[in-house]
């Protein structure tokens, strides 16, 4: 665990993150609401860097068990969520494109 | 310093290409984006601890990665919304076991810690279960059971979420074995709400749930340390917020209405049984030769595909049969409601995979003013979207809802396979209407015939060779 995060610095890092996050997405056409659902699903799969930060800190095997387990759902999470995004995405074309 | 400056071009690249998702033009490349800025935390993070634990790096790597990439080139469009829900219930799981491994940890965390490590597996298990829970739904291998709809289910929610948080407490206080029944509570409210939300609200809830493995990934984040991962997460919980309200506005419905009204339709009792076949009056039938006739002669046709096109897979002889029309100067356009499909945008997605240019699809109110002037109404696998009653009749649980209102066209046809009530197990009025006809039968076949029927009539051997050979 990196020591340098102290608790109020991480409230900061939360509260303006999310105020990002509200502000990033206004108007979408309802042409990419399930595209935009399943990018911002694969995102979610950030969670990743903390299965990382687990494996390196465990001090037994079953413990690292854990955290291969955790990065391994993740991954699935989010390799696959932008693949089909892509998928999704790829399919969009304008008329005459074809 | 470059761990540092990796970690906040992740942050720029993230917010990049969660802003371009939403633009048409800019959504491919941002999702782009959005993974390179993934690879780039995961390069900062290794250059900061090291290579410590690799093997077993490797392994999650390899599996999760593999399998995430073999399904996504496997799984097919129409499968789309269960899959974001299983994707987003594996996230979610990845945030629960997440937690509670830092929790084993020898190195005590402190109070904000322990309460990060908490909310991520609260808000982890119930993303997962209740994730699974949406994905069954939609395939079909959950219902929506009687005893859900009672009353008494708040009262079970109630308890159990009363429970959780007795459990959070029992931790708090020292007491760290609570952290499993803080599990399996959690799971079974995740199952709990979930349960009782009926099909048609079912997107609402992924994009729900996907806010918050967002949070629970921005827990997580809290857990370990990392400020990267809390506004990643922070920005993904926020993000589908949004776009949980932008669905619920499309739907008409609130969203305290979705999580604790209930499924809609389900609660007059056995009515979507009684509301079937016999309840319906006066309809009339025709054959696809009749319809090829009155197509033949229209000058304005429209289109409005459901689930039920797609689950046909006809979205290609529909294509071939917009082609045709336009070659004999017919104007053809469909009309996509913004939940069309089993979740907004899913139509789109379907149409764009058989080629249809998307500026043919028009949005609801845009064409909503045009139906007056259209000659056809073409309604395929659609049913609760084109449905009337939403409009006239304050009991149906529909009303409010903004529906595609095909009963102001000169004539309708609606391609299905029997009078069965829709997804949410309302009927529907426009059946009953004058104008309309039912064309009974498979949407793929129905088109097929009426293709054939159309190029019997000579249409679309229009002058000078312009359409045959292409």
């Amino acid at each position: 665990m990196s020591g340098a995060l102290s608790g109020t610095e991480a409230l900061w890092v939360l509260v303006l993150g999310s105020l990002l996050g509200l502000e990033l997405i206004g108007k979408v056409p309802p042409t990419l609401h399930t595209p935009l659902m399943s990018g911002a699903n694969a995102i979610s799969g950030i969670t990743l860097l903390a299965a990382l930060v687990l494996i390196a800190e465990a001090p037994t095997p079953a413990l690292r068990l854990v955290g291969a387990t955790a990065l391994g759902f993740a991954l699935f999470n989010v390799v696959g969520g932008f693949l089909v995004t892509d998928r999704m995405l790829a399919m969009f074309k304008r008329k005459g494109s074809n | 310093m470059g761990e540092l400056t990796l970690e906040l071009g992740a942050v720029l690249l993230l917010a990049l290409g969660l802003k371009g998702l939403a633009k048409i033009r800019t959504a491919r490349a941002a999702n782009g984006l959005a993974a390179l800025a993934l690879l780039l935390a995961v390069v900062g993070l290794l250059l900061q601890q090291g290579l410590d634990g690799w093997p077993w790096m490797l392994l999650g790597l390899g599996v999760g990665g593999g399998l995430g990439a073999l399904l996504a080139f496997k799984v097919a469009m129409t499968a789309m919304p269960e899959t974001v829900a299983l994707f987003n219930g594996c996230g979610g799981l990845s945030s629960l076991l997440v937690a509670i491994g830092a929790a084993q940890l020898p190195t005590p965390l402190n109070l904000l810690g322990q309460v990060s490590v908490l909310a991520s597996v609260l808000v982890g298990s119930i993303t997962f279960s209740g994730s699974l829970v949406a994905m069954g739904k939609l395939q079909e291998w959950l219902g929506t059971p009687g005893w859900t709809q009672k009353p008494q289910r708040h009262a079970i929610n109630n308890t159990l979420a009363v429970a959780t948080l007795v459990c959070c407490g029992l931790v708090l206080k020292g007491m760290a074995v609570a952290l499993i029944p803080l599990t399996v509570l959690s799971l079974l409210l995740g199952v709990g709400l979930t349960l009782p939300v009926g099909g048609a609200d079912m997107p609402v809830v992924i994009s729900l749930l996907n806010s918050y493995s967002g949070v629970a990934a921005a827990a997580a984040g809290f857990v370990v340390g990392s400020e990267l991962l809390i506004v990643a997460g922070a920005m993904v919980g926020a993000a589908g917020l949004i776009l949980t309200q932008v669905m619920c506005t499309a739907m008409n419905r609130s969203l305290t209405s979705v999580l604790f009204g209930g499924a809609m339709g389900a609660a007059p009792a056995g009515g979507a049984d009684g509301a079937k076949e016999e309840g319906y009056k006066n309809v009339t039938s025709c054959s696809a030769e009749e319809c090829a006739l009155t197509l033949e002669a229209a000058e304005r046709v429209v289109f409005v595909p459901g689930y039920g096109l797609a689950v046909a897979q006809a979205q290609h002889s529909l294509k071939e049969l917009a082609k045709l029309l336009e070659q004999q100067g017919i104007a053809v356009s469909y009309a996509i409601h913004p939940v069309a499909g089993r979740m907004p945008g899913h139509m789109n997605v379907l149409l764009a995979e058989a080629d249809v240019p998307y500026d043919q699809l028009i949005e609801m109110d845009t064409i909503n003013p045009e139906f007056p002037r259209t000659d056809v109404v073409i309604v395929l696998g659609a049913n609760d979207v084109v449905n009337p009653r939403a409009k006239s009749d304050p009991s149906s649980p529909l009303y409010g809802m903004p529906v595609l209102e095909v009963d102001q066209a000169r004539s309708v046809f609606v391609v299905k396979r029997s009078l069965g009530s829709g997804y949410a197990g309302i009927r529907n009025d426009l059946f009953e209407l004058p104008q309309t006809s039912m064309v009974f039968g498979d949407a793929k076949q129905v088109l097929q015939t009426l293709l054939q029927e159309l190029r019997a009539l000579g249409v679309g051997k229009v002058p000078a060779g312009a359409g045959a050979g292409r």
